[in-house]
């Protein structure tokens, strides 16, 4: 039975995008068949994280509307070949967007994929709770700072109450990916500690994903931590938080980056 | 009798028992008719046991009023342990409302989220993050930390009260008059509190 999963976060800039392309691929290379959707229309840039850009034909809207079949919209992945992209519309307006439309083509991929991942849009508008509403699952992604936090629980309470799940009275499933973590500066007291972000948003731990510098690198060159660093401390801490959503029991560590051998041996306690 | 045989066992175990405690005599376990309570109460004086009162009596018993006899009590319960308060708040004396007017919540208030309850008391189990808010006719109780705005007595009652296991409050208000947080006590945050309204202002004070 396919899951459908929504990236959300409410605030801009926390690493939906990023973490739906690692955690997919994540998923993908552990051999699970998974298509990656972007919903922020008019505002693309998973298919650029993706590496896709230029294979860009047809998008969902164009799926939604009728006008392109869903097998010439997705895009396969030329690396991993379990893994697909479902584009947004750059020229068109989120209005384009409606919910029986995007219900129809969510069932459809349901039937061809094991995992469906829908990167939200930041905000609380039409396109963010158009990627929850008919979600299975949330993934809601936040930085340990306060203005994130207040969005996420703000994303939390819409997805408690403004989604198919909620309507059924059926519990929405919600992780807690907490993205840019820098261990330096939380040692410093300069963030909030992962146990107050816990607190606050009281929703289990996916994974905590290091600030890093290859994410960064690896968004330019289009290719997902996952593939283009699987060694690196996010490469680690994505194949981790895709392997608790399968359901496997991984201790909760912050990978840091190998460094030599102290490195190797001590991962850093959660702090 | 069995049971002043018991009581005597009872009185050699821990003689200091009824020392000077008044008691109160439940009759409601016995058919005595009034030579038995007579012969009963004798009894017991004789074992310096001080009997305050007595309820439960039959209702033949009950309408006696024996000239000597300690007076008939009606609607006693058992007393729990003993309380001692340190400065006790000021009792509300709130009016019996006609029904149970109360709504529960066991589930944490997001951002954003509001919670309109005029017709009563609002009880959450959980916490209020910031950016929600809870508005209720009465008093609201937050076992959590209350971290966004707390309205009680939304219609106009000054009677109503907020308490909160940990105050991170942005706002509180009872009965129309509202502090923010920049106007609390900072060594009450992070504190189990309640605030209720004295004349005009809201006061907030710790509860441990």
């Amino acid at each position: 039975m396919a899951k459908v999963l929504v990236v959300t976060s409410g605030k801009g800039g926390v690493g939906k995008t990023t973490s739906t392309a690692s955690l997919g691929a994540a998923l993908a290379q552990g051999g699970q068949r998974v298509v990656v959707i972007d919903f922020d229309v008019g505002l693309r840039n998973l298919d650029l994280v993706m590496g896709a850009e230029r294979r860009v034909v047809f998008d969902l809207i164009n799926v939604v509307q009728g006008d392109a079949k869903l097998s010439q919209a997705l895009i396969r992945d030329k690396r991993i070949d379990t893994l697909s992209l479902l584009p947004a519309s750059q020229t068109r307006d989120k209005d384009a967007l409606t919910s029986d439309g995007v219900a129809k083509v969510l069932a459809e991929l349901r039937e061809k994929f094991d995992w469906v991942i829908c990167d939200s849009p930041a905000g609380i508008e039409k396109g963010a709770t158009l990627a929850m509403y008919h979600a299975d699952a949330a993934v809601v992604v936040t930085n340990p700072e306060v203005s994130s936090v207040r969005d996420s629980d703000r994303i939390i309470g819409l997805l408690d109450s403004k989604t198919q799940r909620a309507e059924r009275g059926e519990r929405m499933e919600k992780h807690l990916l907490l993205t840019r973590y820098d261990s330096a500066r939380a040692a410093r007291g300069e963030m909030l500690k992962t146990d107050d972000v816990l607190e606050i948003l009281s929703i289990p731990l996916l994974g905590i994903i290091p600030e890093s510098e290859e994410v960064l690198r690896a968004s330019n060159i289009g290719a997902p931590i996952t593939l283009s660093n699987p060694a690196s401390a996010a490469g680690r801490a994505y194949f981790d938080a895709a392997k608790r959503l399968r359901g496997e029991d991984i201790p909760m560590t912050v990978p840091v980056e190998r460094r030599g051998l102290m490195g190797k041996l001590f991962g850093r306690r959660v702090a | 009798m069995e049971w002043l045989a018991r009581l005597d066992e009872q009185i050699e175990r821990a003689p200091g028992f009824f020392h000077k405690r008044p008691v109160v005599l439940d009759l409601s376990v016995t058919q005595l008719n009034e030579p038995g309570i007579r012969a009963l109460l004798s009894e017991l004086q004789s074992r310096d046991i001080r009997i305050i009162g007595m309820e439960g009596a039959d209702p033949s018993v009950q309408s006696l009023d024996v000239p000597g006899w300690p007076p008939m009590l009606n609607g006693g319960r058992a007393a729990s342990g003993v309380e001692v308060r340190d400065e006790p708040p000021p009792t509300p004396a709130e009016p019996e409302p006609e029904e149970p007017a109360a709504l529960l919540i066991s589930e944490p208030i997001r951002s954003g989220q509001s919670i309109v309850f005029p017709k009563g008391d609002v009880t959450i189990v959980g916490s209020v993050s910031s950016g929600a808010e809870v508005m209720a006719g009465g008093s609201i109780h937050v076992y959590g930390a209350l971290r966004g705005r707390a309205i009680a007595g939304m219609l106009g009652n000054p009677r109503a009260r907020i308490f909160c296991r940990r105050l991170e409050a942005e706002l509180l208000a009872i009965d129309g008059l509202y502090r923010t947080a920049e106007d609390m006590d900072p060594t009450l945050r992070g504190r189990p509190v309640q605030a209720w309204l004295d004349r005009d202002s809201i006061v907030v004070a710790p509860l441990d």
